[in-house]
């Protein structure tokens, strides 16, 4: 460019013959041709197809159960029990019974799950204070202002862990039992590890540092959320590990809903020991509900589920059936627009040549 | 004089010579301009203030206010501060760096020397400190540098000649005299002690007017402008002069012209303005229904819930809820007006200004100019454009007179002989006449053997061009003359002169020294009497050497032919056909004659000259009586024709231009019969038409009534008229009125007079004007004034709805282009007043249709593809929050991360979409300029307008009810291969984000025609961004710094590994996308547009070129290009034994263009064929077909 401007004075001004000051880099432009799009759109509905077939097949090999307890049985009684916001602190025990086919083979999950609860309001999920929960000092004694009114209690003692969120925690506690065919009943055992992403667990939840302190102690100077029965160091009464802010069961109910029915892992079968190795076998089972968590204030419902895995997760019909839908749609417009090609395109006859 | 000077500062202006301390007391502004807008200190300030002033500006600072409001803010504060603050510093970046230059160049020109007197003697001193009431002196070729009273001039009588280029744009000479008592004031000693007072009038902006008195030695003399040097003049052939300052620095004229241009909007601006006054009350009606949403919601349900969450201290009830959910809401889906749209349609446009600057295609090597985007806010206007405003001379025609025949004494001389046979050899006039001008072209050689034979006529007749005129000669070194003409058919007539033989040397004001036939001889100039308008010719009287007094005069045939002695009849039979010869060839004509004089005649006639001369009352007319007096019983001698030189490529540039339904008026100062020669010569007018209407009435009644006439001629009898047309239009026309008009425009021309166009633009005849000429193919208005060039605009502006463009060269088209939607200025030999108030400019009339056709179309192509796809971006993205609200309870939730929201506009999206805009082109170049019809899109506004807007809306909603419901459906159930549930909120936002990045990623994809490395680079680049912006912000490091603002940790990897969400995203995008492709599939099956048509020929031709050109593919580019001409379609048609395929679709487009423009072009390329081909005529016919 230099050396043009110098060479000749009449053509100093001369813009620079460059591809792009030009415009005419060099590009690819495509078009929609029969060639392209027809043939594109027999290809997407065959995959469609296929995946909506694969994962229709994969889908029908999972188990599911729903056992609605809201007020089923004798939990009908708790229920009555827990409008009253007096008899907060008595317990009441309920037992659900239910039956299953077909025997769950493989892993084995259970969810409590919950309708009608909005955790996804938008102050609800803000009140929390995560620089609490990741433990650090100065947030445990004076908690985020987006806690309130769950930040303080009436003695101005700061709450830990403090928040909408964790004061609304989902309290009841599910013992699984088996009733094989003899009578006898083996109490289900359930994994209650490893139920959250591995990131919360490690990374998003942490206690305060401990130094030679219990945790009791470096809870001291908070005080329990209003709802809750246990401080949070006494979460887990079976495993000191497990208390605090990395309490499993509290950090699921921390990772907020999106929509306002929703299920949460509460355990996981361990097939160790007979007869559980190979999952559930069929036959009768009853839960023994610790039935504390109130649902009638807000016209909701509880219920535990019961579902095997695949690769892709739990039973869901959704996804293939969708596939299916859209497969046949994308199907029949691709004959319909093959059709209007051949009849009715303007320039149809020639695209072929 | 003196008592009332301090109270009437406003109405009068007092200036006292030589005495600054008087002077001060006015307070009077110094010479130092300032156009720039802000210092350093006031810079931010003032520009935010500017910036605030817009609308939109102003909206989301309000909306930030909003946010800090802890019960309504819905969004964290920064996800509206940092689009804001991004615009407002790309603005303040650019307002800068425009202030800076402005700055450089204010003190570019306040650090100009000029000479001043202080004291008596001259002291050098900068422009800015000179003040008013000082005396400076001007040197030759200077610029003045303030409004100056002339006191003295070196040259005599106090003369001195300045040029005005800058000021008006003239760029002939103007002289200017001092008044005579200051004239006398020669040295810098006399002037140091003059103390004259100037009264005069209050700094105003008219250029050529000035009234003032000068009071000195207890006289009063009168000051008009011809006595002022205005700043911005430059002296010229004057040594040195010497002037009062009346006006300094802000106060000069100059500086008092240069206001604010009227900022010029374009239709897609008013449009888009209208459709984002639609989006804020659709975004009110969505913030209403949401809240009617809450106040349900917490009465039936939220109320119930309180005992989880209470509602803020402040809400006591369901309906102030709802009031702050309202406010809410209007701060989350404020998106669907981005403030990005408005930073983004001005980077388009600046990108758009400048691929018009960098066009080789529209630089003038002759010149050396490129073509320059003046403003850039108008580019896509001009892929709308329907109708053309030119000026004439310098716009169509070169202004570029040569001296081309000339008819001697019923002999005509110049006729090329034959225009196929070989080019006549262009004489050389060296060796004969050593002061020839080595660049006047002449062919004939007989005329210069009539000269060297010694014919008395011929000689006769040169000598009258070498006397006749009021040229000034400048004669650098021996022999080398330059002539300043007023006009220019002087300079060619006097050069004509010149070259045969009879040079002009010099002038005083009492004589003309010529060299005739090499021989010096010195004529006495006895009077001048001058052009007119009215008069239409001019005269000299001179005493030649041996004694003889003669009066030469030439002017115009018809009033010239009229004054001749009766003996002449004979010849000037002979005479009138020569010049209507000429005439018919589009030459401007001058008839010359002469008489002889004796002395007592010449003493008779100059004493009622004087007579007339000093008359006080009626001085014109008396003298004009006095001029036709004399001008009578004339000898004629012949006459001359000049050829006004046509602009290269300009037929061809009117041709295309009208072929993409583009009308194209002539507006010319110039007479009638010109201005229809060169509508002749440039193709505007031709012998097909069917009619050529003229309009020349005088009267209000005889102007109505040819209107009138022509009405009914051009549509009541139009039935019959159109069956002779040669394409037959199909038999039912449209039934709309202006369909009508537009069917039968073809073969219908229109011409007016100035004088008619006044009473034409009367408001009671404006319509009929209006219908009559828009039914023409061709309007031509001669001899109008500025004024009305800007009226006739603003006519067409105000009853079609047109987009409007005024192409210029001179001062007097300023107005025109000022008013029209899109002004051009050619940068030609006429100064450059034109080019300062266009929006565009560039050198040559022909690259009007690369502009248009190329620049315009694809500017307009991209603004609308553009628009389309952002708010398709933006609906899709927000009406999301639209749908989870029914889920949250109308909480105001957002959907998404709240960063995502910061950075979707300004990130992930917006580069893609810029590189369409910027980028993007459906055809090539050169097909656009080859099927002209591609233009009309734009015209009919086709590609961007309320009803491509609401498409654009529902694709956005539909995409946006996609992108909420499929992920909805499929995650509240799903679980995670380890058993963790998917229907989190986290995991929801973030596979709803992906999809949605990805679904408009695909969708701006499918939009873009044109992909070149940069669109490959942004697209994929915004999609990469996404993802790692995306996993940075859900990174341990950033949660563990400020675990209360990231507290989406660790979302990104624990969603995006699961297959799931992968397969939701999939069949979300599939579900997006299909309906759109089938549609365009279908559109573009069923009703092609011209531009896709051409686009599938030229994807054929690629694929079937392909086998061959395999390993020429690393080639010159341009050679390719070549080919491509060639190969162009235009062959394809009128051969017609083409490819059967290109043939096929071109037929299916001749059936639906009513307006068959296939046959206009056959008939183009059928009329070229015919009429002999110029060198440069075939030349550009190659390019065009």
């Amino acid at each position: 460019m230099g050396k043009e401007k110098a060479k000749s004075g009449s053509l100093a001004r001369r813009p620079d013959n460059s591809a792009f000051k030009q415009q005419r880099l060099p590009a690819w432009s495509p078009m929609l041709t029969a060639n392209t799009v027809l043939p594109f759109f027999y290809f997407m509905s065959l995959i469609c197809m296929l995946l909506g077939v694969w994962l229709l097949l994969t889908v029908q090999s999972t188990q599911e159960i729903k056992v609605d307890y809201t007020h089923a049985g004798e939990c009908n009684v708790c229920f009555e029990i827990r409008k009253n916001m007096s008899n907060a602190g008595e317990s009441c025990i309920c037992t659900v019974e239910f039956s299953i086919e077909k025997p769950f083979k493989g892993d084995v999950f259970f969810y409590y799950g919950l309708q009608n609860f909005h955790q996804n309001l938008r102050r609800y999920m803000d009140s929390r204070d995560d620089a609490q929960m990741v433990g650090w000092k100065e947030n445990l004694k004076n908690p985020s202002i987006y806690c309130e009114p769950f930040k303080k209690d009436q003695n101005g003692l700061p709450i830990a862990p403090c928040g909408a969120v964790a004061n609304s925690i989902f309290n009841d506690s599910f013992t699984l039992t088996y009733i094989d065919s003899s009578g006898t009943e083996h109490k289900v055992p359930l994994l209650r590890r490893g139920i959250t992403w591995y990131t919360d667990k490690n990374v998003k939840f942490r206690n305060p540092k401990v130094d030679n302190l219990t945790l009791a102690q470096v809870f001291e100077g908070t005080t329990k959320p209003l709802y809750w029965q246990k401080p949070v160091y006494e979460l887990d009464p079976h495993q000191a590990t497990n208390n605090g802010f990395i309490n499993d069961d509290l950090i699921v109910w921390m990772r907020e809903a999106a929509f306002p029915n929703f299920k949460k892992l509460y355990g996981i079968l361990y097939r160790a020991n007979k007869p559980f190795t190979k999952g559930l076998p069929a036959g009768n089972y009853k839960i023994e509900i610790s039935y504390n968590f109130p649902v009638q204030y807000f016209r909701g419902r509880k219920q535990v589920v019961l579902t095997t895995l695949t690769w892709f997760g739990g039973q869901n019909h959704f996804l293939p059936i969708a596939y299916l839908v859209t497969s046949s749609l994308i199907l029949l417009i691709a004959v319909v627009l093959t059709v209007v090609w051949l009849k009715f395109g303007k320039n149809g006859k020639n695209m072929e040549e | 004089a003196q008592t009332n000077s301090s109270r009437r500062p406003k109405e009068e202006r007092r200036v006292r010579a030589n005495d600054r301390e008087y002077n001060e007391k006015f307070q009077y502004a110094s010479n130092c301009i300032m156009t720039s807008k802000y210092n350093i200190i006031t810079f931010l300030p003032v520009n935010l203030f500017e910036q605030f002033q817009e609308v939109a500006n102003t909206y989301f600072l309000f909306l930030l206010i909003l946010q800090l409001i802890p019960q309504i803010s819905s969004l964290s504060w920064f996800t509206t501060i940092v689009p804001l603050a991004l615009v407002l510093s790309i603005t303040a970046v650019k307002d800068a760096t425009d202030d800076y230059f402005r700055h450089k160049s204010d003190n570019q020109v306040n650090n100009r020397q000029s000479q001043v007197l202080i004291r008596g003697s001259l002291q050098n001193e900068k422009w800015m400190n000179v003040r008013v009431g000082d005396i400076i002196k001007l040197e030759n070729n200077q610029f003045v540098a303030a409004d100056l009273l002339l006191l003295s001039s070196s040259e005599p009588h106090g003369l001195c000649y300045i040029e005005t280029a800058e000021l008006d744009g003239e760029t002939n000479m103007k002289v200017r005299q001092s008044v005579s008592v200051t004239s006398e004031l020669g040295d810098p000693n006399n002037l140091a002690s003059f103390d004259g007072e100037v009264v005069c009038e209050p700094p105003n902006n008219k250029l050529d007017r000035f009234c003032g008195t000068l009071y000195w030695r207890d006289k009063k003399y009168t000051l008009t402008n011809q006595n002022m040097l205005l700043r911005g003049c430059v002296l010229r052939n004057t040594e040195a002069c010497y002037g009062l300052v009346i006006f300094a620095g802000p106060d000069t004229k100059l500086m008092q012209n240069s206001g604010r241009t009227k900022f010029k909007r374009t239709s897609i601006d008013r449009l888009m303005n209208t459709l984002v006054l639609w989006i804020f009350g659709f975004l009110v009606c969505m913030g209403v229904i949401l809240a009617v949403g809450n106040a349900v919601w917490e009465r039936e349900v939220g109320s119930l819930f309180q005992s989880y969450l209470p509602w803020d201290p402040p809400v006591d009830n369901f309906l102030f809820s709802a009031f702050l959910s309202f406010w809410s809401y209007v701060i989350i889906l404020n998106t669907v007006v981005p403030i990005s749209l408005y930073v983004s349609v001005e980077v388009i446009r600046l990108g758009h200004s400048y691929f018009i600057n960098w066009d080789q295609q529209m630089f003038c090597s002759q010149c050396n100019t490129a073509a320059e985007a003046r403003t850039t806010t108008l580019n896509e206007e001009l892929g709308q454009v329907e109708y053309i405003f030119s000026d004439k001379t310098g716009t169509l025609t070169q202004n570029i007179m040569s001296f081309n025949k000339c008819s001697i004494n019923g002999q005509t001389y110049g006729e090329v002989t034959d225009p196929l046979g070989p080019q006549p050899k262009r004489l050389d006039f060296t060796p004969f006449n050593p002061l020839a001008d080595p660049d006047f072209c002449f062919y004939d050689d007989t005329l210069l053997e009539s000269v060297k034979v010694g014919d008395l006529h011929t000689h006769e007749f040169f000598r009258l061009l070498s006397l006749c005129h009021t040229v000034m000669s400048e004669e650098k070194s021996e022999g080398e003359l330059v002539y300043k003409a007023q006009s220019p058919d002087e300079g060619a007539l006097v050069t004509a002169a010149r070259n045969f033989g009879f040079v002009f040397r010099s002038r005083t004001p009492g004589t003309i020294t010529t060299i005739e036939m090499g021989r010096p001889v010195t004529y006495t100039l006895l009077a001048i009497l001058d052009f007119n308008n009215i008069r239409k010719r001019m005269s000299v009287i001179v005493r030649n050497p041996e004694g003889k007094i003669r009066l030469y005069c030439k002017g115009a045939d018809t009033v010239l032919l009229e004054r001749l002695h009766p003996c002449n009849h004979e010849l000037m039979n002979i005479t009138s056909d020569h010049l209507n010869e000429y005439a018919a060839d589009g030459l401007r004509t001058l008839a010359l004659a002469y008489r002889d004089l004796s002395e007592d005649e010449w003493e008779a006639w100059s004493a009622s000259h004087r007579c007339a001369d000093k008359a006080t009352d009626c001085r014109e007319d008396r003298l004009a009586a006095a001029y036709e007096q004399i001008e009578q019983d004339m000898m004629l001698l012949g006459a001359t024709a000049i050829e006004d030189k046509l602009q290269e490529g300009v037929p061809e540039t009117i041709a295309v231009l009208s072929l993409a339904n583009i009308k194209i008026w002539v507006l010319t100062g110039d007479k009638q019969e010109t201005a229809v020669n060169i509508g002749y010569s440039c193709k505007m007018l031709t012998d097909d038409m069917t009619e050529v209407f003229i309009i020349s009435g005088h009267t209000v009644q005889s102007v109505r009534q040819e209107l009138r006439s022509e009405h009914v001629n051009g549509t009541g009898g139009g039935e019959g008229k159109q069956l002779q047309c040669p394409p037959p239009p199909p038999p039912p026309p449209p039934p709309p009125p202006s369909n009508l008009m537009d069917n039968i425009s073809g073969e219908f021309a229109l011409i007016i007079n100035g004088h008619s166009l006044a009473h034409a633009l009367e408001a009671d005849m404006e319509t009929e004007f209006v219908s009559t000429a828009c039914a023409c193919k061709a309007v031509i208005c001669c001899r109008v004034t500025p004024l009305q060039k800007a009226q006739v605009v603003e006519l067409i502006k105000k009853h079609k709805k047109a987009v409007t463009l005024a192409i210029g060269d001179g001062a007097n088209d300023v107005s025109m282009i000022k008013s029209a939607h899109i002004g051009v200025g050619i940068s030609g030999q006429e100064g450059i007043q034109a080019v300062l108030a266009s929006d565009y400019s560039f050198s040559q009339f022909r690259f009007l249709q690369r502009l248009l056709l190329v620049h315009g179309r694809w500017s307009y192509l991209r603004m609308c593809r553009f628009l389309c796809y952002f708010f398709y971006k933006n609906f899709a993205f927000t009406m999301v929050h639209f749908w989870f609200g029914f889920f949250c309870g109308f909480s105001a939730q957002t959907v998404y991360d709240q960063y995502f929201i910061t950075l979707y506009n300004i990130v992930y999206t917006s580069l893609p979409v810029l590189a369409m805009g910027i980028f993007d082109q459906d055809v090539p170049d050169q097909r656009s300029l080859e099927y002209p019809k591609l233009y009309e899109p734009g015209q009919l506004n086709l590609l961007f307008n309320k009803k491509e807007f609401f498409i654009c809306i529902a694709q956005g909603i539909y995409t946006s009810v996609v992108l909420f419901f499929v992920p909805y459906a499929v995650l509240s159930d799903a679980t995670q291969s380890n058993g963790v549930p998917l229907a989190d909120y986290q995991t929801f936002a973030v596979t709803t984000a992906t999809a949605l990045v990805i679904v408009v990623s695909v969708q701006i994809t499918l939009d873009t025609g044109f992909w070149t490395v940069i669109n490959h680079v942004f697209v994929w680049g915004s999609l990469g961004s996404y993802f790692t912006i995306m996993f940075a912000l859900h990174s341990q490091t950033l949660f563990r710094i400020f675990p209360n603002q990231f507290h989406f940790v660790g979302s990104a990897q624990s969603t995006l590994l699961q297959p799931v969400v992968w397969l939701t995203i999939a069949l979300a995008t599939a579900i997006c996308i299909v309906p759109v492709l089938a549609f365009r599939f279908l559109k573009l099956d069923l009703k092609p547009q011209l531009s896709d048509t051409v686009r599938y020929t030229q994807l054929v031709r690629q694929k079937k070129r392909k086998p061959g050109r395999l390993g020429a593919r690393g080639g010159s580019r341009r050679s390719g290009y070549a080919f491509a001409h060639q190969e162009g379609f235009g062959e394809l048609i009128t051969s017609g034994k083409n490819m059967r395929l290109s043939s096929l679709a071109l037929a299916t487009f001749a059936s639906r263009h009513s307006s068959s423009w296939i046959d206009t072009l056959r008939r183009k390329k059928h009329t070229h064929a015919h009429t002999p081909p110029t060198g440069a005529e075939t030349a550009v016919k190659i390019t065009y077909y």
